[in-house]
């Protein structure tokens, strides 16, 4: 599954979310704590690990670790395989690594 | 410990279903919700992260560790009963071990959520490192 985050995605899933952490919404606030500018939230980058799986209600279990930040406007490759693993990868950058989702029988 | 309680509101669900671009109609309909058995609107399960976070983020500010060199490490969730709009969801939340490796320290919060029949809905960890 591929995804790409628009200009004003972190808005959204901070209003949907209520995570206003300044890190995902102020370029000059992110670049002051050492960030190359507002990057995602790691849950949204999550909920679409959850989303590659289908249907989403038959999800019984997702754990992920994180690992790069990722960043808005670019394109997200989600990879899953057969045994429930998930990656996500935004160009050099693995965002989500060692992802594990089990699906209800 | 932490507890907070989280109203799930129908539009609530849809902002956030639209926020990470969820189409599956049982999470915006509440008609096709309906018709799949449901009694409004289903939450998608990474909405765990919206209801039980009035419950993690307090437990995080209780554990004293240092939030401007916090990033969020990992995250587990385990979903049982769904949610949908007019649910209560109850979570409480604590720290669950707290270790140091590599010269970082891990802090990891636990919780647990319910509904207003004290149903398990859903169970989350929480990995936060600070750098």
């Amino acid at each position: 599954m591929k995804v790409t985050p628009d200009r004003y995605l972190t808005y959204r899933y901070a209003g949907a979310s209520g995570d206003f952490n300044p890190i995902h919404l102020d370029d000059e606030f992110a670049r002051s704590v050492g960030l190359p500018g507002k990057i995602l939230h790691g849950l949204w980058t999550m909920a679409q690990c959850a989303r590659a799986q289908g249907d989403g209600l038959a999800l019984r279990s997702l754990s992920v670790q994180f690992r790069g930040m990722g960043v808005p406007e670019e394109e997200i490759t989600i990879t899953t395989t057969a045994d429930g693993n998930v990656e996500a990868v935004q160009g050099e950058n693995r965002l989500v690594r060692r992802g594990k989702a089990v699906v209800r029988e | 410990m932490s507890t907070a309680t989280y109203a799930v509101g129908r539009e609530k669900v849809r902002e956030y279903a639209h926020a990470v671009g969820e189409t599956d109609p049982r999470y915006l309909d509440p008609e096709a919700a309906r018709e799949a058995g449901f009694a409004d609107v289903v939450a998608p399960p990474m909405f765990a992260a919206v209801y039980a976070g009035p419950a993690v983020f307090p437990a995080i500010m209780e554990s004293g560790l240092d939030f401007s060199r916090m990033v969020h490490g990992a995250q587990e969730f385990t979903w049982h009963e769904p949610v949908v709009a007019g649910d209560e969801i109850t979570t409480q939340a604590s720290l669950e071990s707290q270790s140091e490796r590599g010269g970082l320290e891990f802090y990891v919060f636990r919780s647990v959520s319910t509904n207003q029949r004290r149903e398990l809905v859903s169970e989350g960890l929480w990995t936060n490192i600070v750098r």
